[in-house]
């Protein structure tokens, strides 16, 4: 056995372990670090002795190591004598591990993992870690940011829940809605960090965008009646789909109208159909409308075969449910194509004069596309100028002065 | 992430067994699904029918024959497949062998190319 394997194990049992190791203890951060000592330990000794069982190895390794914790706790006597009455070592998981609860304690683990009261960094890499199983390494490289600073948002993070008392159970009915709401918005950051990368010299960093889509099948596997959570994965699947077709052999951008959609991911594009039809159930949320925005994006032929007018439709719903500013500048790219690039540009000046999306290249980048189709081409020039020096993204950066030098 | 084809190869003996405890074999394969659901990894599930009820579409001669079967003449019947979407080649194969199998028969675990991998049309 060796890493690999490790890992392998790792990935699919630690959500898992940590769950179930955070319900015995109640101490979350205790748990997620006995976890992480049994990890480490298991990257030792597999290699000389592979167990017969390796996820109840972990499992009765990490609950070892937190019991050691516990006991070097004086303070915690009391609870050590609890947990240690009854300590089977060598026993079989199955026994500790009631199979009914688990779904249950994934579940609560993610919304501690997402927990108001932490920094939105911290919930990412929390989330990342616990319930995705990703090591601090890969979270760095994922997000560009060193590993020390990850390992700060990790313990911030634990420490911050420990302080606030945060217990480790399911959000009361009333509450879950609202705290779900919070869940998806951070699966949906991963997402788009991966989606289009915030900085740096690649536009797609598809590993973490797939980390997105699978922790958001496993909340869709434990919360099916909430329409939302499948809108959620809908957007996900629907826009992975075109992942394959939107960058070139080196990497550059490749925009929708230029894409072979042959390349699409069919078989992404049917799941994203069944999550949007699972979504639809009660009328869609703002992830839901963004999905079935892609999708018919993903079932038009062309872009001059898509439905632009469905598409200016869900925009204007989209805006009502979720109103911001990128929804506006994303409707009247849609009314450029639906009714031309004039009624468009009066969206975007509307924007401009009212500064609700300051600093940012996408207004200059819209304004200037359509200006271009206005035949106003020094204008445009300027705009997609602009848009370039507030790009922080190279890759697409580049097209964007391409496209500038073009109209020169 | 890569995509993984886990392929039952069942054989006649091992069929056999499989449909002996068609209940309970379909209860454990049931709850193994559900388990790969919520782990977030299992793209696709699928068994296939009873081998004879397919055909072969054989090229060896100059148009392609079509004939009944495969029959019992094959040592290794492909049963079915799970499709996953997962990290490594070693979390297939961990997920492989937790695969509620019969004895004797076999898993084979194949990756799936991303198109970014293939040769494309027109190119």
């Amino acid at each position: 056995m060796g890493t690999a394997d490790v890992e392998a194990v790792w990935r699919i049992e630690s959500a898992r372990i940590v769950a179930a190791l955070t319900r015995f203890t109640g101490d979350f951060g205790l748990a997620e670090d006995a976890a992480q000592e049994a990890v480490a330990e298991a990257l030792v000794s597999w290699p000389l002795a592979p167990p017969a069982n390796p996820a109840g190895w972990l499992m009765a390794t990490a609950r070892r190591r937190a019991i050691d914790a516990i006991r070097r706790r004086a303070a915690l006597r009391d609870r050590y004598a609890l947990l240690a009455a009854d300590l089977p070592v060598e026993s079989a998981v199955d026994d500790d591990i009631d199979p009914d609860k688990i779904d249950d304690d994934v579940l609560a683990l993610m919304f501690v993992s997402c927990h108001p009261v932490l920094s939105p960094e911290s919930r990412v890499a929390l989330t990342l870690r616990v319930v995705g199983g990703l090591s601090s390494e890969e979270i760095a490289r994922a997000f560009l940011v060193p590993v020390p600073t990850v390992q700060a948002r990790i313990t911030r993070g634990k420490k911050t829940i420990a302080a606030a008392g945060v217990p480790f159970e399911l959000p009361p009915a009333a509450e879950r809605r609202e705290r779900l709401g919070g869940v998806l918005s951070v699966l949906y950051v991963i997402f788009s960090e991966g989606s289009t990368a915030t900085s740096g010299d690649r536009l797609l960093r598809p590993d973490v965008a797939y980390e997105a889509i699978r922790l958001a099948r496993t909340l869709a596997a434990l919360q099916p009646t909430e329409p939302e959570v499948h809108g959620l994965l809908a957007l996900c699947e629907l826009t992975a789909a075109r992942f394959p077709a939107r960058t070139g052999p080196d990497g550059s951008p490749i925009l929708l109208e230029d894409q072979d959609r042959r390349r699409w991911d069919f078989s992404a594009i049917h799941r994203g159909l069944v999550a949007l039809a699972k979504a639809s159930a009660c009328g869609l949320g703002p992830y839901g409308l963004q999905a079935a925005i892609a999708a018919t994006h993903a079932s038009a032929p062309s872009v001059e075969a898509t439905d632009w007018d469905r598409i200016v439709v869900l925009y204007e719903a989209l805006g009502r449910v979720a109103p911001s500013p990128v929804v506006e500048l994303n409707r009247a790219v849609a009314v450029a194509m639906a009714s031309g690039p004039a009624q468009a540009l009066a969206i975007v000046d509307e924007l401009i004069a009212s500064d609700r999306l300051p600093g940012s290249h996408l207004v200059p980048t819209v304004r200037g596309e359509l200006l271009t189709r206005l035949g106003r081409r020094p204008e445009a020039r300027a705009e997609l100028e602009l848009a370039a020096r507030l790009c922080a993204n190279q890759r697409e950066r580049s097209v964007l002065l391409r496209k500038a030098a073009t109209l020169s | 992430m890569p995509k993984y084809l886990l392929i039952m190869r069942g054989t006649d003996e091992s069929n056999a067994t499989m449909m002996a405890n068609i209940d309970e074999m379909m209860a454990t394969t049931h709850q193994f699904i559900e388990e790969m659901v919520k782990a977030g990894v299992l793209l696709a599930a699928e068994g296939l029918d009873d081998p004879g009820q397919g055909v072969v579409v054989d090229f060896s001669g100059e148009t392609p024959v079509v004939t009944d079967g495969p029959y019992g003449e094959t040592k290794e019947l492909f049963g079915g497949f799970f499709l996953l979407d997962v990290a490594s080649k070693e979390e297939a194969v961990e997920w492989a062998k937790r695969v509620p199998a019969a004895a004797g028969s076999k898993i084979e675990v194949r990756r799936v190319p991303g198109s970014d991998e293939v040769p494309q049309v027109g190119e």
